[in-house]
């Protein structure tokens, strides 16, 4: 059977009925222990205690770009084949990866304060961040201002493909602008270097945010597709009334 | 601010964010479960399954 006869709505609300709760325990349990680990690591030689704040702002940073690349995935499967699961997955993704992205922003202000002495410049990484929750707030606008959900769709695809071109401007604006935001510390060639002491902690925080990420954009899923059905029904029942 | 203010801040916005959202998505969650099962009850969905031959519960 192709990957796609299994990717259907009908398929992926029994499925997701059956694992969303064990990620959404899994979430719970995986940031009560990266949270805990979190608290107990040592401060940081330069940032003191401050470097707490990391074990948040760099798993919402991430996460904001794995939700735009994962509707950028989307679109592909929206435009080429015109699945209507991957309509839903765009659809759902949006406000998850933009609140995503909206906490790294302000998480980042919120360190940057004590550790540079302002809460925002116009750096080249601050600003790719802040166009890439501008993109994911365009998104949903533009989705909110057609009625017709399959053009809705294809355009909400063609825009998430043209701002694609951020992410990887997101990531090495570091390393091709002078930018006061550090350099990547943790995926890097030659390996991370933070200490790990301080890593183990950051990547454990990591995984529960993924997981607490993906049951959030399942749950999304899984309402968007009652609500298309819903309209279905509603549809055929105006239809009924009018016969 | 302290230090430990910011910190508290970060973590504060942070639950508040999140909880936010998990909130939003549950109520709409439920607020369409609501809405399809009153549907059902009428009998709306039961009808068109019958005409076109659809499967119960199949999404568009």
């Amino acid at each position: 059977m192709a990957i796609l006869d299994l990717a259907n709505p009908v398929r992926f609300l029994s499925l997701s009925a059956r694992i969303l709760p064990w990620i959404a325990g899994a979430a719970v349990v995986t940031l009560a222990v990266g949270f805990f680990l979190a608290f107990r690591a040592p401060p940081d030689y330069q940032q003191g205690e401050t470097v707490r704040i990391m074990y948040i702002h760099v798993p919402f940073a991430w996460l904001g770009l794995f939700g735009y690349s994962l509707m950028a995935a989307s679109s592909i499967g929206i435009l080429v084949w015109r699945h209507p699961l991957a309509d839903v997955a765009h659809k759902a993704a949006a406000p998850v990866g933009a609140t995503f992205t909206a906490l790294c922003l302000v998480t980042g202000a919120l360190w940057g304060r004590p550790m540079w002495g302002t809460y925002w410049v116009w750096d080249a990484r601050l600003t790719s961040m802040l166009v890439l929750l501008l993109l994911y707030l365009g998104l949903m606008a533009l989705r909110a201002a057609i009625d017709e959900p399959n053009r809705a769709g294809r355009a909400a695809a063609v825009l998430t493909l043209v701002g694609f071109i951020n992410v990887p401007i997101v990531k090495f604006s570091v390393d091709w602008w002078n930018t006061l935001h550090q350099p990547a510390s943790v995926f890097r060639m030659g390996g991370s270097t933070i200490e790990s002491s301080l890593l183990w902690p950051l990547l454990v925080c990591a995984i529960g945010f993924t997981l607490l990420f993906v049951a959030l954009h399942m749950l999304g899923m899984r309402t968007e597709i009652l609500r298309r059905r819903v309209q279905a029904l509603e549809a055929r029942a105006a239809a009924e009334a009018m016969a | 601010m302290t230090h430990f203010a910011f910190i508290a801040a970060s973590y504060g916005v942070a639950t508040l964010g999140l909880g936010l959202l998990a909130a939003w998505l549950l109520a709409d969650y439920g607020r369409q479960r609501r809405v399809l099962a009153d549907l059902e009850a009428r009998g709306v969905g039961k009808r068109s399954r019958r005409e076109t031959g659809d499967a119960p519960g199949e999404a568009p």
